[in-house]
């Protein structure tokens, strides 16, 4: 019964699913539609879910000392401190996302700046990993460090002013052999996906089912 | 001449008709575009519908220059409309004559993908065929999945060092058939990580795939005949900001120091940081995704990357149980006819600039491979 109910749901979602691709026709052609705003529904209410995971592990990890738990006190800070200015802005501006409203605030100047510390990260690492990836050791990574080198000089000015035709070995590169193995990938990984769904839509894959 | 060069001429050749494939209450309009529209002041098109050929004429919408098509979804089925388009050029308007009537219906089959329910029908086939034919036979084949083979060696290695492990989702949701697969990873990674009495450590970004991870840990404990060993807290909410978790979790990196680091599922910008950090503590990575953009980071920084399908083959290859296994070998023979119908394409249009029949041939090819 445990099993069964949610293997029964899947199916006929499944099959509703696949009938709706075909058919435009109401109740049919927004079907897919529909069944995306009640998973939107369902998923806003289980942020509350994982709002209460965040702030039990941290208030666990307060009580009792474990390692880190100074950082847990400023990220059950920040949430009391985000709710707070959140309701205050509700209150005062009728909507929280209201501009000038301490809410967008805190965002502006501290969750974007944060995010753009973040990404900005990303550049070091490319080099660190890069680093790694071009070291020339097998026939596969030379070639690999000859294909980077040739894109990345054919993308900047320099690659241009040498007058060795970079640019257009470079977007050969990203064309044709670079296309080519993105399309074989791509074919691959959606064949594997429409299998997937088959198997769970038949209820011969269940890993994601609990007894 | 002088005259008309000056003048504003209208869209012609008006064609009004029931949009096709569509579930009603839609009429298309189009029209050949305005001589006038080289001009600078020339503005766009005006819409007008009407019940009655001679009016009144009620304006729709104003559609920018260099447009010759407009969808009307404001129309009820069964009623005929007539319509009119006006360019606009300053103050100055011209009229199209009224065409019409144009009926909207709704349609019982989507004759634009005609072609995706053939191939649906074909790889259907293929997939419930073969899975009969593996209950027959239970001695398929299935290549090395290098990827799936190093977790039990992660696994151990994390326990030797007396490390956790560190399992991430990614940005995936529970409706991104990758999460699924990875949850069918995820569970042989904890039946493992019980049987050594080694910690898991999973952050997520989503509330959601977070319950499934809880689900799917606590099973797998159980089925190693250890559920005492299952920590709810150990299977964390994180945030659902992008670089918020990429933070969160480089943050555990660098306390836990774990000595496995599972990256399955689907990302985005944030996998190579989390790849960095995770080799900069030393640990063994093996990450798999569909996310293309991503391979390449993860090839450079993990010690094993499952690529696309091989994720979907985990569950297949990890349990090899016979319809599992068919359905993977439906899916080979699904990609052995979409290869030959590419190395027939590719001939039948290279011969093609030789001989205009088969040219045509190849044109009715690719357009049949289109979809709406």
């Amino acid at each position: 019964m445990k099993r069964g109910v949610p293997l029964i749901i899947t199916f006929v979602t499944g099959v509703l699913i696949i009938i709706a691709f075909f058919i435009p026709h109401k109740p049919f052609g927004n079907l897919e539609q529909r069944f995306l705003i009640w998973y939107s529904i369902v998923a806003g209410f289980t942020m509350l879910l994982g709002i209460d995971s965040l702030i039990k592990y941290h208030i666990r990890k307060i009580r009792f000392r474990e390692k880190g738990w100074g950082y847990s006190i400023v990220t059950v800070t920040g949430i009391v401190i985000t709710l707070i200015f959140g309701f205050y802005s509700w209150y005062a501006y009728h909507t929280p996302l209201a501009l000038g409203s301490p809410f967008m605030w805190l965002y502006t100047y501290m969750i974007v700046p944060l995010q753009s510390t973040m990404f900005a990260l990303l550049a070091f690492f490319i080099a660190s990993a890069a680093y790694r990836a071009f070291r020339a050791r097998t026939i596969e990574a030379t070639l690999l460090l000859i294909a980077a080198a040739l894109v990345m000089l054919g993308r900047v000015p320099l690659g241009e002013a040498l007058r060795l035709k970079l640019p257009a070995i470079a977007n050969w590169i990203m064309e044709v052999p670079q296309t080519a193995a993105k399309r074989g990938i791509f074919i691959g990984t959606y064949l594997g996906a429409v299998a997937m769904s088959i198997r769970v839509i038949l209820g011969i894959e269940r890993t994601y089912l609990s007894t | 001449m002088i005259l008309l060069i000056f003048m504003l001429l209208p869209p012609s050749h008006l064609k009004v008709y029931d949009t096709p494939n569509d579930e009603g209450g839609s009429i298309t309009i189009e029209w050949r575009l305005s001589p006038s529209e080289t001009e600078r002041e020339f503005r766009g098109y005006e819409i007008y519908r009407a019940l009655t050929p001679q009016g009144p004429f009620e304006y729709v919408d104003f559609v920018m220059k260099g447009k010759n098509r407009y969808e009307d979804k404001g129309v009820k089925d069964n009623k005929p409309y007539y319509y009119k388009v006006v360019a606009v050029r300053d103050d100055e308007r011209v009229e199209s004559p009224v065409a019409g009537p144009g009926i909207a219906s709704p349609q019982w089959f989507n004759t634009g993908r005609i072609n995706v329910l053939i191939f649906t029908i074909i790889f259907g086939f293929f997939v419930i065929y073969y899975i009969k034919r593996a209950k027959r036979d239970k001695s398929l084949y299935i290549r090395k999945i290098t990827g799936l083979d190093a977790i039990d060696d992660a696994v151990g290695r994390a326990t030797e060092m007396g490390r956790p492990i560190l399992f991430s989702f990614g940005l995936g949701a529970l409706t991104d058939v990758v999460t699924i697969a990875a949850l069918s990873i995820l569970r042989r990674i904890a039946r493992k990580a019980a049987e050594y009495e080694v910690r898991l450590i999973i952050p997520n970004y989503d509330p959601i795939v977070m319950a499934a991870a809880q689900e799917t840990v606590k099973q797998a404990y159980t089925e190693a005949g250890r559920p005492d060993l299952y920590k709810e807290n150990d299977i964390m909410f994180l945030t659902a900001d992008q670089f918020g978790y990429a933070a969160g979790v480089d943050g555990i990196m660098i306390r836990e120091k774990p000595g496995a680091i599972f990256f399955q599922g689907f990302f985005f910008a944030e996998s190579l940081i989390l790849a960095e950090t995770g080799h900069s503590v030393g640990a063994i990575q093996i990450a798999g995704t569909t996310a293309i953009t991503q391979l390449p980071f993860f090839i450079a920084a993990c010690d094993y990357t499952m690529i696309g399908e091989e994720m979907y083959a985990a569950s297949a290859y990890i349990d090899r149980e016979p319809q599992l296994l068919g359905s993977i070998k439906g899916e080979d023979a699904a990609k052995l006819l979409i290869m030959i119908i590419i190395i027939l394409t590719a001939v039948i249009g290279s011969i093609g600039f030789f001989i205009p029949q088969l040219s045509s041939i190849y044109e009715k090819i690719v357009s049949f491979f289109e979809t709406s």
